[in-house]
């Protein structure tokens, strides 16, 4: 998209809603300095208002990506079924909604068309989808996506349960947690995603909680720029249910950092190619600074 | 940020390598499909296939194995290597393959991909999704028997599973049908009023298989491109002015206003489909081929059952009794004037098919119903593989002709 595109016409300018208007003069299209995380507040975001519960922590993690993205302005959205479409599709970027599970086929074919069709353009692909989309019915694409090192971004919201569907185990629930259609607690463990993007060569792993949101947007940006170029990334996030897993609204992030603590530490596994990637291009960026 | 070049050698390819596609000149459809000169040879419904493919201008073809599609796309394959199609890879499975193929199809570029029987029905969520997404996708359809029992043998229920989707749909008769209806399904699907998938069925193996006579163009010619800016809706191709509710977004909530946001988008997918006709007779002629118009005994027919319904009126024509014929050339959009105005003066019509449901019977006579006064006869019909012989049909009309004809097989 260039930036003529989105300017409106001055005769046109007063007619359009403040929000439209928000978002070409204060959103984060085509800066020079991109809006970062301490900036919020102070420019337009990708996505503000949505329907999910009130505290939920996915939300914020969605608000952190759209802020992480280095690209917004190229950049299109695969997601799925689950709660976080509810939030993704009121996100000012084209968001692919199709059949549940189905994010990371489309997203295959999506890149491949979009490098055939813009070959001097970068366009950013980027999946985000819920624990139930990604890693039970959306496996096999998943896995298939990263043996093919297909160029895009996988950003898993893991709440360790089927949120949108009202609270049933997940591939990703641990083991023993009660929860529905898992009436005696879940016979089995969490799968370990992290695990298998290592030894499918994901060339960007990272695991996070929503505890620091500068290293969210850091994370993302590095996922996506490694896709750019290099290869497949995969960010799988906690992202707590507090309707589902009950936790009470002031303690949501209480929760995350307890979480973190206990078992969801910020983690990143870069193979060596991404690694000199990520090295030149934020020698470059410290440079400009 | 870096940019990409526009044009990288693949590897394994020499440096001063140029894709065969680029040497082909972009031709205009009509004159390719109608007036550009052509040359007949001798080949497999398959190979017909890879030369309509040759000339389509393919962006993206998705391929993955199932006979007796499979040697399809394998050609594709080497229409990609050679430099007719830009981009191409075998998917994990059917529901990969139909959902990456609408992936690419969103990106704005011609999108390919082919299948059968039960990798139609393994793909089909993703397949009947692609109307309400307005993807203009082409897919190859080489019916087969849908298991269990297993088999590979042709027989074309699927095509009953594709008819309440939204997609347009031709049903090719043979090797040349095959050839003809890809060029046509590519154009009309990318039509900016119809921006609609569209599947080109043939039977297998009688089809795929076999070798007929095709006439074809020269293969320096090609379709012009798929135009990613014309089309009913935007591309997903972040080229527009944003908006927060975007295309694809969900619109269930559960109150009046999203019944109705999907109720129209609904319709509207079934206007295009009706709109799309007009496209097609450019194309291909009409939507039907009517042999002795007419005629008081009627066939209606499409597929490799049109062959045998040809026999059927020759052997007929032989003791001196008129038959009629009428081919069915679109399933959907189904040619319902052109049936309706073809069978006046009909007393009996007989609609031969290779699937037990009798699909094409029940079209028959949902668009004749209190139309017309001839007896619509549901059969003759074969299927788990069976071939049609045209005895089948012979014997089918003469018992027809008594007082209280039973029919039997
Ligand atoms: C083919 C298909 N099967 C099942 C569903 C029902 N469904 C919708 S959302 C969902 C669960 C979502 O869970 P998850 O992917 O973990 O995301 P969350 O809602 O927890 O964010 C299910 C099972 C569907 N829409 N389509
Ligand atoms: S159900 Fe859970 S994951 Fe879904 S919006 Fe509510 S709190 Fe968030």
């Amino acid at each position: 998209m260039s930036l003529a595109n989105l300017t409106p016409s001055p005769g046109f300018h007063k007619w359009l809603p403040v929000e439209y208007r928000d978002l070409v003069e204060h959103g984060p299209y085509f800066r020079d300095k991109k809006p970062k995380v301490s900036d919020m507040g102070k420019f337009k975001e990708i996505v503000e208002e949505h329907p999910m519960c009130a505290g939920c922590a996915m939300t914020l993690f969605i608000r952190l990506v759209f802020i992480g993205l280095p690209t917004p302005e190229h950049t299109v959205i695969v997601g799925t079924a689950g709660c976080g479409r509810l939030a993704i599709s009121q996100g000012s970027i084209p968001f692919i909604y199709g059949n549940y599970g189905d994010t990371n086929a489309t997203a295959s074919g999506l890149k491949r068309g979009l490098e055939v069709r813009f070959p001097n353009q970068h366009k950013d692909v980027v999946v985000m989808a819920g624990d139930g989309g990604l890693i039970d019915i959306g496996f096999q694409h998943l896995m298939h996506g990263w043996f093919r090192q297909e160029k895009f971004t996988t950003i898993l919201l893991d709440n360790e349960v089927y949120g949108n569907t009202g609270g049933q185990e997940s591939g990703m629930t641990r083991q023993g947690q009660i929860l529905k259609m898992a009436p005696r607690g879940k016979k089995t463990g969490k799968i370990d995603a992290l695990g298998l993007a290592k030894v499918s060569k994901v060339d960007y792993v990272a695991r996070i909680a929503p505890t620091n949101p500068a290293r969210v947007a850091r994370t993302v940006r590095r996922a996506v720029l490694v896709a750019r170029e290099v290869g497949s990334s995969y960010i799988q996030a906690y992202t707590s249910c507090n309707i589902e897993y009950a936790i009470p609204t002031p303690d949501v992030m209480k929760d995350a950092f307890d979480v973190e603590k206990d078992r969801y530490g910020f983690e990143e596994i870069i193979s060596d190619r991404a690694k000199e990637f990520l090295a030149e291009v934020e020698k470059k960026d410290k440079a400009k600074k | 940020m870096s940019t990409q070049t526009a044009s990288k050698v693949p590897e394994g390819k020499p440096a001063d390598w140029v894709p065969a596609g680029d040497l082909q000149e972009v031709v205009d459809p009509e004159w390719l499909m109608h007036e550009a000169p052509r040359t007949t040879e001798f080949i497999t419904g398959s190979e017909a296939a890879r030369e309509a493919i040759r000339r389509c201008n393919v962006d993206v073809a998705i391929s993955y194995p199932i006979t007796p599609q499979s040697e399809t796309m394998q050609q594709a394959g080497y229409l990609y290597d050679e430099g007719h199609i830009k981009e191409y890879y075998r998917a994990e499975e059917e529901i990969g393959t139909m959902s990456a193929i609408a992936g690419a199809s969103r990106a704005g570029v011609r999108s390919l991909t082919a299948t059968s029987g039960p990798g139609l029905m393994r793909g089909l969520e993703a397949i009947s999704s692609w109307p309400g997404a307005r993807t203009p996708v082409v897919l190859l359809n080489m019916c087969r028997v849908i298991n269990t029992p297993l088999a590979i043998q042709p027989d074309n229920i699927e095509i009953s599973f594709l008819l309440n989707t939204g997609m347009l749909h031709a049903h090719g008769e043979n090797q040349q049908d095959f050839y003809d209806y890809t060029l046509a399904a590519f154009m009309v699907s990318e039509e900016v009023d119809v921006t609609l998938p569209a599947t080109v069925s043939v039977d297998g193996f009688f089809v795929t298989h076999a070798r007929g006579h095709v006439s074809m163009t020269d293969p320096k010619y090609k379709l012009p491109p798929r135009d990613g800016w014309r089309s009913a809706v935007p591309a997903m191709d972040n080229e527009n002015p944003p908006a927060r509710i975007s295309r694809d977004a969900p619109i269930q909530k559960s109150n009046f206003i999203s019944y109705h946001m999907h109720a129209s988008w609904q319709q509207e997918v079934f206007a295009a489909v009706r709109r799309s006709a007009k496209y097609w007779r450019k194309y291909l002629g009409d939507l039907i081929e009517v042999v002795n118009p007419g005629a008081k005994e009627m066939i209606i027919a499409s597929g490799a059952a049109v062959s045998q319904a040809r026999e059927c009126v020759r052997q007929s024509e032989e003791k001196g009794i008129e038959v009629g014929l009428i081919k069915v050339k679109t399933i959907r959009p189904f040619p319902e004037e052109e049936i309706l105005n073809a069978v006046q003066g009909a007393e009996r019509i007989y609609v031969p098919e290779f699937n037990q449901a009798g699909w094409l019977h029940k079209e028959v006579c949902s668009t004749l119903y209190g139309k017309c006064k001839a007896d619509i006869i549901a059969g003759p019909r074969v299927y788990g593989g069976m071939t049609m012989p045209t005895e089948l049909l012979l014997d089918w009309m003469a018992e027809g002709r008594k007082d209280n004809p039973s029919y039997t097989f």
